[in-house]
């Protein structure tokens, strides 16, 4: 063996490209193609000593099909029961759409960043979502409801294609109890709709900010971040203080495949969750 | 008088071109397999080796952007050469390697990993660019949040044998990236061809045991001198990049018409990521039986130039040729530096030499520095 070089030493995560055995524990049918699934490691070691943060992913693996990277949508409190809110797109997801409760996935994970939670107490707290984008974002709603008082006005604008395509619209009128003040639009009205109509970004005319105290977290197709950042702006909300989860092809989730990067990031390893003033650059770039 | 012994770790010696053979015999010896440069197909590959025989003596490449052919080369030299098509990526981070496989057991899926394989090679006439190409494989392999098992267990393994370049090629820039054309570190043994014999830099203890019974003798300030005579003429002999503010340079420039004209040309074939001895993109492969009962993940090369390289769920975030190859270019040459400290180039000019139309990158970078965006 050659001593030219050094050889940093194996952590203990030996083999990180590695799915674990989880089973399906309840599947729960969101909105028009898209459930989300609960997962649990089967090993119960396992099981207890996973954790995550409001914001970051899973990779989950069906075997012969592929894997995915999707967001955990569930209250980070309650670590054992794992949820992934899917929406049948590709040929993975679909492959996951035709499992049963009881049924095994592969999974690894936590990866990824988080949005900030910690610098948003004594802050107002906007969180901007479109469609499946505010699966990401539910955790950390769950978590601001925990200790509601830490956090100032929490306001979500969340909108959708259709009223179809809406996620946890069973939970609406709970977050309101605890404190959220919710505006929802869609882009296509049907005669039961009694709500607003129009882009999401038009939703910052409903509502008004003290921009000093105010963080953004916005998740959904990059097209409508880029227009929530622009109101954002025009209300002299600094850069700073918005978030943006980003989407990217992911292979490993550990930073070797290379599919994910954004500019300098990786957004298995700097993202999902990242500030806008470091990626304002690159984002709205065409292609890049 | 000195070959009882054998030299101290960072000594400079010389020995007669034919104790190269007993250097590979005390290799083979330790239990090392040789792999190093040989002409095949036309053209120099690194695949196993014997004997000093079986390395290319007297032949030398002539190459320019989009051309590659062999030629005799000047006075008989052993490495009177540059690079070929290989690089020493495909034997640290081979373009296949199961991960895992996945079996079905009373419905349940059971994971089991595939042990990492760890051939015991010895690498022999790794030239400097390629010695730097290694140390930032093994920056985005081993020094990122977790290192991967699969390139960790074949890079413990490795004996390094550096063969200095007395010759560039005119595709060469390795002077521009600060590689070389003298390795200076990361190496066991680094040797420098002289008319008679070769200069050798001992850069370890186990390169130190591999000159024992070789009738070395101390290199004189005779011996260092010519050694640095060669090397000055490679130096000489280079194409330019500058590397100053390259971030800057390439990512104020993202829209620019240039990308325009090199897309013009570029036919995404993915030849320059293959070459290229840094890039270090993967995808996986999933493969089954019939009966859905055992399932395999599989690793392989991957390029930003393939179709699907960026598919998200139907849609694709860099769907043109403009937007893959300024992934490429800014990921060398500006991002590189924000992810790992270093440009992601070694001046190898392996992409230039086997892309299909030419393309030079030190001539794409460049073309913005003599005309950049207008700022907006």
């Amino acid at each position: 063996m050659s001593q030219a070089i050094h050889i940093p030493a194996m952590t203990p995560a030996v083999l990180p490209m590695l799915p674990q055995p989880a089973v399906i524990r309840a599947i729960k049918p969101e909105s028009y193609g898209v459930a989300t699934y609960t997962l649990a490691f089967q090993d119960p070691a396992l099981a207890a000593a996973y954790r995550f943060l409001p914001g970051q992913f899973n990779m989950l693996y069906l075997p012969a099909f592929g894997e995915v990277a999707i967001s955990l949508s569930s209250d980070p409190a309650q670590p054992q029961a794992l949820g992934h809110s899917i929406r049948f797109g590709g040929s993975v997801t679909q492959g996951i759409g035709r499992l049963k409760v009881g049924d095994m996935l592969g999974l690894r994970g936590p990866y990824g960043s988080h949005w900030p939670l910690d610098l948003a107490a004594g802050k107002d707290v906007l969180m901007v979502a479109g469609g499946i984008g505010l699966a990401p974002l539910r955790p950390a709603l769950l978590t601001i409801l925990k200790e509601r008082s830490k956090y100032g006005r929490v306001l979500l604008l969340y909108g959708g294609r259709t009223p179809q395509d809406l996620l946890y619209t069973d939970e609406f009128e709970a977050w309101q109890k605890a404190g959220v003040e919710l505006h929802v639009s869609v882009d296509w009205a049907d005669e039961n709709w009694k709500g607003q109509v129009g882009v999401i970004p038009m939703l910052f005319y409903r509502i008004r900010l003290e921009y000093k105290k105010c963080l953004v977290l916005t998740c959904g197709p990059e097209i409508m971040m880029r227009f929530v950042i622009y109101e954002a702006l025009a209300r002299n909300i600094p850069r700073e203080s918005i978030y943006i989860s980003m989407e990217r092809n992911m292979k490993c989730a550990v930073g070797f495949c290379g599919h994910c990067q954004y500019g300098p990031n990786f957004i298995c390893q700097q993202g999902p969750i990242l500030n806008f003033a470091t990626v304002e650059p690159f984002f709205g770039k065409e292609s890049f | 008088m000195a070959t009882a012994s054998i030299p101290r770790v960072s000594a400079s010696v010389v020995v007669l071109k034919a104790a190269l053979q007993k250097i590979f015999e005390n290799l083979r010896a330790a239990g090392f397999t040789l792999v190093g440069p040989r002409v095949r197909d036309g053209a120099i590959v690194l695949d196993e080796i014997a004997a000093l025989d079986d390395l290319p003596r007297g032949w030398t490449e002539d190459k320019q952007p989009g051309r590659y052919r062999l030629v005799p080369g000047r006075n008989g030299q052993y490495f009177g050469f540059t690079v070929g098509p290989h690089s020493w990526k495909q034997f640290l981070h081979p373009p296949s390697a199961l991960l895992f496989t996945a079996r079905k057991s009373n419905g349940a899926w059971v994971f089991e990993p595939a042990k990492p394989q760890a051939p015991q090679y010895a690498f022999i006439g790794v030239r400097p660019c390629d010695l730097k190409a290694i140390a930032l494989q093994d920056r985005a392999l081993l020094e990122g949040p977790v290192p991967d098992p699969h390139y960790r267990a074949r890079r413990r393994q490795v004996f390094l044998l550096a063969a200095n370049c007395g010759e560039a090629a005119a595709t060469c820039f390795c002077t521009s990236m600060k590689t070389g054309p003298r390795a200076s570190t990361g190496f066991d043994l680094a040797l420098t061809e002289l008319p008679d014999g070769f200069l050798i830099d001992v850069g370890s203890e186990t390169g130190s045991e591999m000159l024992q019974d070789t009738e070395w003798e101390p290199a004189t300030a005779f011996d260092l001198g010519r050694a640095t005579q060669a090397l000055q003429r490679a130096e000489r002999q280079q194409r330019e990049l500058r590397t100053d503010d390259l971030p800057r340079l390439l990512y104020s420039n993202l829209e620019h018409p240039h990308w325009d004209e090199v897309a013009a040309r570029c036919l995404s074939c993915g030849n320059c990521t293959l070459a290229c001895p840094t890039c270090f993109c993967t995808t996986v492969e999933d493969s089954s039986d019939l009966r859905g009962q055992v399932a395999r993940r599989t690793r392989v090369w991957d390029s930003c130039f393939t179709g699907d390289f960026s598919q998200v769920h139907g849609g694709n975030t860099r769907p043109t040729i403009r937007s893959r190859y300024r992934q490429f270019l800014t990921h060398k040459y500006a991002s590189w530096i924000d992810q790992f400290g270093t440009v992601g180039c070694v001046g190898c000019g392996r992409c230039m030499t086997w892309c299909p139309v030419g393309i030079d990158p030190t001539q794409e970078v460049k073309a913005f520095r003599v005309s950049p965006a207008r700022p907006k």
